[in-house]
């Protein structure tokens, strides 16, 4: 009985948080254009942390070492 | 030529331009986007004009978002941009604000929906615990159990329930009864049953019910609210009408553009060469050709001159005119045929759907048993408590749950693989009156025919082709208007054009003419008429423009006849030409000569008699008599206003999906009557365990859920209806 008491609210707290959560991505507009950004993610310009210049030029010290 | 496309594309897209803070905002209709190399070719494309600051394409609803700095004429920069990645663009207009009502709508529906879900889910656990756990359970814990549900249950009812509220308290303010009166009705008892109860310290609530009841029904609310914002977007997508700008030269004799509500009786308008004809007036100024088609139906185009009337909706073919404005826009022929088509949707509107009609009959029963219950149990004794609880059981367990469900849940089926077959539905409600046909009515041209193509009856090379397509890009004569589309791309020089007889010029340095047969050779002076050319003084060949039936019109008719549908034809062309048509189709019943009018008077008679008729026409003279039929279809390449009109747009721009289409409607409405079969079944069964006082929560949830699952399975059996493939 008494774990109800935490077990309970608990429960509730969580099924909120979940229902705001869909809340707020609906209206920021997450759902608008399903087929869309399924794509996006494919035409996304890529941010590489070592960029092809850092890259090649580290090869060529790698070379002349 | 491309100056004048562009400048008359910013007169059409400036007025749909908003400003917000420092940027300029515009919405537009992009067709053919279709996967993500598009998407990434639109906006990064978009992007490469240095003052637009974002481009939004959105694929699900074809609409592109963009907005700039600087002025509002830059519009025609980015139309131009679409067009020459290959896409075609119209502005969403400004004053249309319904796709917006609609995405406000449906979203609404689905916070209500997910909130209900919450609910329900909470309420469900506690509910399940205590009718499993009845007998180990003290009534201290019950009631616990019982207070929590109502703590998350009254909030979530008032939120989630408010659509059915609101449309229950708008039907009783307007003393007419609905559907959503006995919905809100059955909520509203059982949450007050199940206060009381909690508070009496009693066994049975019904807090899930209710909750499950809104849930269910909020699911059939979403997907009607999510087809009609589908199908209203592919109407618009086809629409993306042509705002028509009027060009009005003041006493100074300077041009200003002026949208056509603000055209007055006695302005003069410059009409270009290409322009629609914006209001009714008289010409003073310039000789032209007049394309007429699409008003009367008259396929050849005549020759015009000062004095003559022309009427709104013609297309002024060859050199710019100046008429004199003798109606304004709103007395002229195209408001009238637009307040035909008006006064005919008036009665569409006034069509009762199933849903409606099942519910008319099914809401004083239902209200009548339940006070019968009431009544039964006090004279045979029983508390007045006991007797409220069973009427209200009564209600609950008849609450129309199948009707809010079943019709929604076929519709979403049946309109989808209709639209998957290419075949707009605009509504569920035009899918119910489609359903109930008993005779089809065509138009002819451009709905039973079409135009066809040079080559098809003469043989020709496309060498030659080329050539001829040519010399006529630097004509703007009508009757070369299918060689223009050809685009020749030779260089042309020695161009002479005599008004009237034809045009000449030397194509990759070859003599080329295009004409009337006697300008060609003087062989045959003014014997025939049709459009001819020669190549370096050859034999001259025909190119003219004709008419042929359309390769599936003979096959459509067939299957449509086999569905036991009459057939008949009619048509503003004239006699001879429809009774060539109508003998090689088999058409007995053919009305030729009928006037825009005639044509809606034709079809009201008719169904004054008790037909039910399907029209089929593209026409501006088709839209009133598309509006006044009890259903009405259209082909993509229709005007504009037919295919704001009609109920249904084949977007393949063939006859063949319209059997698939009635077969389809009629299969919808079957499952739609199988549906209300089942409720009724359902309610035979659980209304004596009600009137009895049988009923528990346990059994209203059950009852109620196994319902809705019936329902919606037997809507998805519509998936496996397929359309015949054309052979």
């Amino acid at each position: 009985m008494s774990a109800l008491l935490w077990l309970i609210p608990i429960a509730l707290f969580l099924g909120t948080a979940a229902l705001f959560t869909f809340i707020w991505a609906l209206k920021s507009g997450q759902f608008d254009d399903p087929s869309g950004d399924g794509y996006r993610i494919l035409e996304c310009e890529d941010h590489p942390l070592v960029t092809f210049e850092e890259l090649s030029s580290s090869e060529s010290r790698e070379h002349s070492a | 030529m491309t100056s004048s496309a562009s400048t008359k594309a910013s007169d059409e897209l400036a007025p749909h331009v908003k400003k917000v803070g420092e940027l300029l905002h515009l919405d537009l209709i992009v067709t053919g986007a279709r996967c993500g190399g598009c998407l990434a070719k639109i906006e990064s494309g978009l992007g490469e004009i240095p003052s637009v600051r974002q481009a939004r394409m959105n694929l699900s609803s074809s609409r592109l978002h963009v907005a700039w700095e600087g002025a509002a004429s830059q519009a025609n920069l980015v139309s131009a941009k679409l067009e020459a990645l290959g896409f075609s663009s119209a502005p969403l207009k400004a004053g249309d604000t319904s796709e917006v009502v609609q995405r406000a709508e449906s979203r609404g529906l689905l916070i209500c929906m997910a909130v209900a879900a919450f609910g329900l889910m909470n309420v469900m656990i506690l509910s399940i615990a205590v009718w499993s756990g009845a007998a180990d359970m003290s009534a201290a814990e019950r009631n616990l159990f019982h207070m929590v549900s109502a703590a998350i249950a009254l909030p979530v009812v008032a939120y989630s329930g408010s659509p059915f509220f609101k449309s229950a308290w708008r039907a009783l303010r307007a003393k007419q009864s609905n559907m959503d009166l006995p919905i809100s009705l059955a909520i509203l008892l059982a949450c007050g049953l199940s206060v009381a109860e909690t508070i009496l310290r009693n066994e049975h609530v019904f807090f899930d019910a209710a909750l499950m009841l809104i849930f269910l029904l909020l699911i059939g609310r979403f997907l009607d609210a999510r087809l009609r914002a589908k199908t209203g977007r592919a109407a618009n997508d086809l629409a993306a009408l042509k705002q028509i700008n009027a060009r009005r030269i003041d006493e100074q004799g300077r041009v200003t553009d002026i949208p056509v509500v603000a055209v007055r009786a006695g302005d003069r308008l410059l009409v270009p060469a290409g322009g629609l004809i914006a209001a009714d007036g008289r010409i003073v100024k310039g000789a032209s050709m007049l394309d007429a088609a699409i008003v009367t139906g008259e396929p050849v185009p005549q020759n015009i001159g000062p004095g003559d009337v022309v009427f709104s909706g013609c297309l002024n073919l060859t050199q710019p005119i100046t008429i004199e404005v003798l109606r304004e826009a709103d007395n002229s022929f195209l408001s009238e045929i637009s307040s035909l088509v008006e006064a005919g949707q008036q009665s569409q509107i006034r069509y009762v759907q199933l849903a409606d009609r099942a519910a008319r009959a099914y809401v004083p029963i239902v209200h009548s048993l339940a006070l019968l219950t009431f009544l039964g149990w006090l004279l045979m004794g029983g508390s007045p408590r006991t007797a409220t609880l069973n009427a209200i059981a009564v209600l609950i367990i008849t609450c129309p749950c199948a009707l809010g469900l079943a019709v929604p849940a076929v519709q979403v089926v049946a309109v989808g693989k209709l639209f998957a077959a290419g075949i707009v539905v605009k509504t569920g409600h035009a899918l119910e009156r489609l359903a109930e046909i008993t005779d089809v009515v065509f138009d002819k041209t451009g709905t039973l025919t079409r135009a066809s193509k040079v080559g098809e009856f003469s043989l020709i090379t496309s060498g030659d082709l080329a050539l001829f397509s040519s010399l006529a890009q630097q004509s703007y004569h009508p009757a070369t208007a299918h060689l223009r589309e050809m685009k020749g791309q030779h260089s042309v020089d020695n161009i002479i054009e005599s008004v009237g007889e034809g045009v000449s010029g030397h194509v990759n340095g070859v003599e080329v003419r295009l004409g009337r047969k006697a300008f060609i050779s003087d062989a045959m002076p003014n014997a025939c008429s049709g459009l001819w050319g020669s190549i370096a003084g050859q034999a001259p060949i025909e190119l003219t423009a004709g008419e042929i039936i359309r390769r599936e019109a003979l096959s459509t008719l067939h299957k449509l006849e086999n569905m036991g549908l009459g057939l008949s034809l009619v048509s503003g062309d004239s006699i001879e030409r429809v009774q060539r048509v109508s003998q090689n189709l088999g058409i007995q019943n053919a009305n030729a000569l009928t006037r825009p009018g005639g044509k809606s008077e034709i079809i009201k008679a008719r169904q004054n008699e008790g037909e039910k008729i399907l029209m089929v026409g593209d026409g501006i003279n088709d839209a009133p008599a598309l509006a006044h039929a009890h259903a009405s279809a259209t082909l993509a390449s229709a005007t504009d206003i037919s295919r704001a009109t009609a109920d249904i747009v084949l977007r393949r721009d063939s006859l063949a999906g319209l059997p698939y289409a009635i077969q389809m409607a009629r299969a919808a409405r079957a499952a739609v009557l199988q549906n209300f079969a089942f409720a009724a079944i359902y309610n035979l069964l659980a209304v004596p365990l009600a009137v009895a006082g049988l009923v528990t929560p346990l059994v209203a949830a059950g009852a109620m859920s196994l319902s809705s699952i019936l329902v919606t399975l037997n809507a998805l059996r519509l998936n496996s209806i397929n359309p015949e493939p054309f052979k």
